[in-house]
């Protein structure tokens, strides 16, 4: 059931908070399974935004599977397009594409490779890959929503290291500037990018303090909460059309599930021999039961 | 979304009533619009220089101002493009095919998106403004793109049909338009096909295939070496992506010459696309390019960097005795 504090709207799907943790394991175990098939791949980055993954689909989005370029339907859009391959089982899941696509993962000719590519993958809302483009992106489209009265919210999943790139600042400013209300910025703070600690590589903080000078308002919630992430999007889902725009801090660790991955962040791209993706996926499943 | 200054301001008069061939970048977006194209406008602070101010004016709702934040204002025009509407942005060719090459790449043409780019104040045009404002890369850069189309207008009358008849095109389209005080080669309701050059005259000796702001001081030059007795043709191939290459093999079976101008570095531009054509085909004309030759402008006032560079009637006039000598 929701949790006693959340108002769920009647249009809006709504998941029990075991059907998120049990998402949120089906993205970690997937992506080890899929990144087996490549033989390289973002784990880590995968596995600190599970939750968000799992609260965005099984609890607060409208989406649907069977009209995929539905006018209406929430948006999602990824910074961080190399976490991907934790997003694809979970379309394949709601039924945008078969399981026999999803094992398709990085061969020859698949729709699917280490970053989103809307004109191949049904139920990916934009192509992403060169970090920093998606919050300005997703701003054109929630502009596009206000403009043709639409009643869609717009979700844009940043990496932290990603606040280095100059563009996000950019949206930033604009998106404050047109009062962008059902524009939604999540930054997955898991602290780590591929030179090491985001404050060592180039220091972000105060993070909240940035985004509320840039004219935005500040959300900090538990990535790994999956129930706390869903009822704080499902608020600021029905935000007006004409508001300040959102930005949610979500702290998470890098490589959340896997205690030597959350102990080193060279695990940003890396490989996991079978056995070691089996006994990954046993303590992922053990960390549950 | 608008803030226009007063039609009575400084502004005003000063920067947009100088600028007629631009005011046809808004005519044809105020047509687009009454013909039931759901346009969206917007600019990079530069609504007076591209006179998008007139459209901002017709339809507040309709135009977005982006501020000096030209890559944002791209990968949102990709955005917008999602749901729906048919985004028009418009800044300096120089920071919109140069310092938004990538998010053109990769949100707009990738994404196969129905964005439509202007860059205007396209090569020298911009004079003694410098380097940083000149744009003689952006047609080398945008059609290396793949999947963009890439159209230099020769006027404002062929920039407005050309925005008319991109309501048709599924493209995405980078526009490269100069600044609005260019001669006009067509009247006033030009008719405009993506992918096909236009014919102005033919020519056994030499043809020269023009697009943008040469079109008109080629066919002066033309016009003054037929006086001389020489046989010369003229094309506007006012679309460079997808380039028409049966005009070009034509021109080169009919000319004993083939000179390209334009105002570009003659490295990755309309010469490069016509030496494409011609070396993969059986001609045996010569080519020969003409236009900024791999070097950044001197500062000077546009008409004597065109006349420094033999890009006005005279000089083109000049590199064509020169080619049949």
């Amino acid at each position: 059931m929701p949790s006693a504090t959340t108002l769920l709207p009647p249009d809006r799907p709504w998941a029990d908070d075991t059907l998120l943790a049990d998402r949120a394991e089906f993205v970690r175990t997937e992506a080890i399974r899929l990144i087996e098939l490549a033989k390289v791949g973002h784990y880590s980055s995968v596995f600190s935004a599970a939750e968000i993954f799992a609260a965005l689909y099984y609890g607060v989005m409208r989406t649907d599977a069977s009209r995929p370029d539905w006018p209406d339907r929430d948006r999602f859009l990824m910074g961080k397009g190399h976490a991907a391959v934790g997003l694809f089982p979970i379309l394949a899941d709601l039924g945008y594409f078969s399981q026999e696509v999803l094992d398709s993962y990085t061969r020859l000719g698949s729709p699917l490779g280490d970053h989103p590519d809307m004109t191949k993958v049904p139920g990916i809302d934009f192509s992403s890959g060169s970090i920093g483009h998606a919050l300005s992106n997703g701003l054109g489209m929630a502009l596009g929503g206000r403009l043709s009265a639409r009643d869609f919210s717009v979700f844009v999943m940043l990496g932290d290291g990603e606040m280095q790139e100059g563009q996000v600042w950019e949206a930033a400013l604009a998106g404050a500037h047109h009062r962008l209300g059902r524009l939604v910025a999540i930054v997955d703070r898991n602290g780590f990018q591929l030179d090491g600690s985001v404050d060592d590589v180039i220091g972000i903080e105060p993070l909240g303090d940035k985004w509320r000078a840039f004219g935005w308002e500040v959300h900090e919630v538990d990535g790994h909460d999956a129930v706390a992430v869903r009822d704080l999007l499902l608020l600021l889902a029905e935000r007006p059309a004409e508001a300040a725009p959102s930005c949610v801090i979500a702290r998470t660790m890098k490589g959340k599930g896997v205690a030597y991955m959350e102990e080193e962040p060279g695990w940003h791209l890396g490989y996991l021999v079978p056995a070691d993706a089996d006994a990954a996926i046993a303590e992922i499943r053990g960390a549950r039961s | 979304m608008s803030s226009a200054l007063a039609e009575g301001s400084w502004q005003y008069r000063g920067l947009n009533a100088q600028n007629p061939g631009l005011d046809h970048l808004s005519d044809g977006l105020i047509e687009l619009v009454e013909a039931g194209v759901p346009v969206v406008a917007g600019t990079a602070d530069l609504q007076y220089s591209n006179g998008l101010v007139k459209f901002a004016r017709a339809h507040p709702d309709r135009f977005v101002q982006f501020g000096i934040s030209e890559q944002n204002m791209v990968s949102a025009a990709a955005g917008l493009a999602t749901t729906g509407a048919t985004p028009f942005v418009a800044t300096f060719a120089s920071f919109l095919a140069l310092l938004c090459c990538e998010q053109i790449r990769m949100d707009v043409a990738y994404t196969k998106l129905p964005v439509r780019l202007i860059g205007h104040h396209t090569g020298i045009s911009l004079g003694f403004y410098g380097t940083s404002h000149h744009a003689t890369e952006d047609i080398s850069v945008m059609r290396a793109i793949a999947g963009l189309t890439v159209v230099s207008p020769a006027d404002g009358p062929q920039l407005q049909a050309a925005i008319r008849a991109s309501a048709t095109w599924p493209e995405p389209i980078y526009f490269r338009t100069s600044r609005g005080r260019d001669p006009q080669v067509y009247a006033d309701d030009a008719e405009f096909r993506f992918g096909r050059g236009i014919e102005h005259s033919t020519g056994t000796d030499l043809t020269i295939i023009a697009c943008g702001t040469q079109v008109h001081p080629a066919l002066r030059a033309a016009e003054t070496l037929a006086a001389e007795g020489l046989s010369i043709g003229v094309i506007d191939m006012a679309t460079i992506k997808p380039l028409d290459a049966d005009l070009v093999r034509a021109a080169a079976a009919r000319s004993s010459v083939v000179l390209t101008v334009e105002e570009h570095n003659v490295l990755g531009g309309l010469g490069a696309a016509v030496a494409e054509v011609m070396a993969e085909s059986r001609s045996g004309a010569r080519l020969v390019r003409h236009g900024i030759h791999d070097e950044y402008s001197l500062i000077a006032p546009p008409t004597h960097l065109y006349a420094h560079y033999r890009l006005d009637a005279r000089g083109i006039a000049a590199v064509v005795r020169e080619a049949l000598a």
